[in-house]
């Protein structure tokens, strides 16, 4: 039973289908449960959240990879897999503690003050809950002092900034020093995004990263949390 | 079911309505007054028989009579030529069904070339940096062979948006003699793709060997009636208005046959035809005219193109200029013109003026392969591979080109708008609204998947270089391996055993029986 669920789950992933409702790839799968109603079958008959995680949601998204690095799978595929993922976390959350799951990491991510692009962000978001991390969006033209509100109070593990003009780039450096002043500059790992920034940016600016894209931006994220060079 | 090509629905028209009369009241008197110098003897006896004022010339060289050609007879020949041509294939589902109404453009190869260019990429080394190293194209111009003819036909026959094939290069092997030139040009295209193969004549003494290989390979006369795997082009109008000797003998010789031809006419503004629109517009409808009446006088009823080859000379060399505008313009007046007879259009575009393939080339032929198949020809001769205006064929340039019809083709489906796409789109819209990320990825999939979003170029470098020759030669390399339906064995031992003067190195089955 276990193991048909978790292939069934797996199999729903590498579909990118988030719910029944959904096509995903193949024909003929609109109806039939999705990734959200699978997990929570899997969670009422008590099969175990690690297998869930490991052999279903981790599994199939190495799948997923090889599909995208075999040019089969597009972007859209992935994050619709990604996106799957994130939502069987956001079920098996409350779950983890309990199952002896230790949380990859937590993420606050914002579009710094000024600056209403967002699909960049966004995009990363979903990415990263695919990835396995807890992220809190904290939306677009976010307030400097609102960004670091929410670092002191939620304690992310990292904190990813988002901008696309270069007039509004320079707000990142202000929520640095921001949070510099407010003492919480040193609990958490900051990584940037957009299209005008660059390594030598995040660099000059005292960030800890810098994602030229959402997948090198999942890969900087795990190359800080496994405490590797920052210059990949 | 023959092939689709690409319907254009609102074609673009540069002439008014008026002019489109002006142009054609203007040809009408131009081919009264002052006619045409025709040279050869049978076709100004039959203009003369029927009702045509001949008159012979006096103190010229070679004998020659002018020809003012009544308007009647015109009106007569553009009532009889069929305004539906089809051009058959071996491969029947390659035919192509040209209506004269009809603004469904199909794109074919050609011209002849004399030069083949082949393309290498050296590695450079550079100098003040020794570890930096990178592949540069170089172009080899060097003399076509029969060899290449089978090369090119065959790539041409895997080039998706390639719908028929006319011979791209003039074969000028040492064993190839003017008596045995037609039947070996024919048979390298013929036996390396099943779409159309259309070609000039060399020799006329070789227009009955060319037929009945013809006949041979379709499943005999009628077969070949039915299903004209071969057609041919002749310029038997030389600008300006003459008539030329031995042109126009092949020219009737196939119409006598009812094999599918091209009546082409190719002036030049500047030189053999006003510089000014109006002028060189009157001048190649009338010599179109000409030829397409006395294809009709010959053989009521045999299949007619009309076709323009209309360019302005450079004004550095008089030299032609096919990579002008104003030689588009021309082109797109002509379609216009064909349209109003209601016949089937052979046209050309993709020409360019320089030597080797890059960025002038890509812009020339370009801008011209746009604006002319917007126009709705239904033969667009788009010079796959040609460049130096008519002279160099490259096949490396083909694959490039091949790229751009595609997405000329793909710009030019139709919208999808209906009630049922935007209750669809509205449900989106309205769904991903009340999300908090705002965005329509998830509905990408499927649309992804359906063909519906044109793809990335093939030829993408990675960002910071430019691959595009490097991996268009890859994609050449490929096509090259796939496999071509020959012609049959048995067909092909026939076709050795009584076609005189074929190359035996061009049977593919030699010692396999």
């Amino acid at each position: 039973m276990s193991e048909d669920i978790i292939e069934l789950i797996k199999k729903n992933v590498i579909q990118g289908r988030v719910t029944q409702d959904d096509e995903g790839i193949e024909e003929g799968m609109v109806g039939q449960p999705g990734v959200t109603e699978l997990i929570k079958e899997a969670l009422a008959s008590d099969v175990d959240v690690s297998g869930i995680i490991n052999k279903g949601l981790t599994a199939s998204m190495e799948v997923v990879g090889q599909k995208f690095e075999n040019e089969e799978y597009y972007i859209p595929d992935m994050l619709a897999s990604a996106e799957a993922v994130g939502a069987a976390m956001e079920i098996l959350e409350p779950h983890l503690a309990k199952s002896g799951v230790k949380p990859k990491g937590k993420i606050l991510i914002a579009t710094v003050k000024g600056d209403m692009h967002d699909i960049g962000k966004n995009i990363v978001s979903i990415l990263l809950r695919g990835a396995g991390y807890m992220v809190k969006d904290l939306g677009n033209d976010v307030e400097t002092g609102d960004i670091v509100e929410a670092v002191r109070e939620e304690k992310p593990d990292f904190l990813g900034l988002s901008a696309l003009l270069t007039s509004t780039m320079v707000n990142m450096e202000d929520t640095i020093k921001a949070l510099k002043e407010n003492g919480l500059r040193d609990r958490v790992k900051i990584i940037i995004g957009g299209a005008p920034l660059s390594q030598e940016y995040a660099e000059s600016i005292g960030a800890d990263g810098y994602g030229a894209d959402g997948f090198h931006a999942i890969s900087v994220i795990e190359s800080l949390n496994s405490g590797d060079s920052l210059d990949s | 079911m023959p092939r689709e090509g690409i319907l254009i629905s609102n074609p673009l028209e540069r002439l008014s309505g008026e002019q489109v009369r002006q142009i054609h009241d203007a040809s009408i008197e131009i081919l009264n007054d002052p006619g045409l110098l025709c040279f050869n003897k049978k076709a100004a006896e039959i203009f003369q028989s029927r009702g045509a004022k001949v008159a012979g010339v006096s103190g010229s060289d070679t004998p020659c009579w002018t020809v003012k050609i009544p308007e009647k007879l015109v009106t007569g020949a553009l009532d009889s030529a069929p305004k539906t041509v089809t051009l058959g294939a071996r491969n029947p589902d390659n035919a192509l069904i040209m209506k004269g109404d009809e603004p469904r453009v199909f794109f074919i190869t050609g011209s002849e070339t004399n030069m083949w260019l082949d393309v290498d990429f050296p590695t450079y080394v550079n100098k003040s940096d020794p570890g930096k190293e990178i592949k540069v194209p170089e172009f080899q111009p060097r003399r076509g062979m029969v060899a290449d003819l089978c090369d090119s036909a065959h790539v041409c026959e895997h080039l998706e948006s390639v719908d028929g094939y006319i011979r791209t290069v003039n074969i000028q092997d040492k064993d190839i003699t003017g008596d045995n030139k037609d039947v070996n040009k024919f048979f390298a295209c013929l036996n390396n793709t099943t779409k159309h193969v259309m070609s000039g004549l060399t020799s006329l003494n070789q227009l009955d060997n060319v037929v009945k290989m013809a006949e041979m390979i379709a499943g005999g006369p009628d077969k070949l009636k039915e299903n004209p795997i071969i057609s041919f082009i002749t310029c038997l109008v030389k600008s300006p208005l003459q008539f030329v000797d031995d042109t126009t003998e092949t020219f009737m010789e196939v119409c006598q046959r009812g094999l599918p031809i091209v009546v082409s006419s190719s002036p030049q503004a500047g030189t053999s035809a006003p510089i000014k629109e109006a002028g060189i517009m009157a001048q190649i409808n009338a010599e179109v005219l000409a030829g397409i009446t006395l294809g009709q006088l010959v053989n009521r009823g045999t299949p007619v193109l009309y076709g323009s080859v209309p360019v302005r000379a450079r004004m550095d060399t008089l030299g032609d200029s096919y990579g002008s505008i104003e030689t588009s313009q021309y082109n797109i007046d002509c379609v216009q013109m064909a349209r109003f007879y209601k016949l089937p259009n052979y046209s050309t575009s993709g020409v360019c003026d320089t030597k080797i393939p890059g960025q002038q080339s890509s812009i020339e032929r370009l801008f011209s392969d746009i604006v002319v198949t917007l126009s709705g020809p239904q033969f667009l001769h788009c010079a796959f591979g040609l460049l130096d205006c008519n002279s160099v064929f490259c096949l490396l340039q083909a694959v490039l080109d091949d790229t751009h019809f595609q997405m000329i083709k793909f710009f030019l489906k139709s919208p999808r708008i209906n009630e049922q796409e935007l209750e669809t789109v509205k449900k989106q819209i309205r769904e991903v609204v009340a999300t908090p990320q705002k965005m329509f990825i998830n509905y990408i999939r499927p649309v992804m998947r359906s063909g519906e979003i044109s793809p990335p170029y093939p030829f993408e470098g990675d960002g910071d270089s430019d691959s595009v020759f490097a991996l268009a030669n890859e994609r050449l390399q490929e096509l090259r391996a796939k496999p071509v339906e020959h012609i049959d064995p048995d067909t092909t031992a026939r076709i050795f055993r009584e076609i005189p003067g074929l190359l035996p190195r061009l049977n593919v089955y030699k010692g396999e029986r």
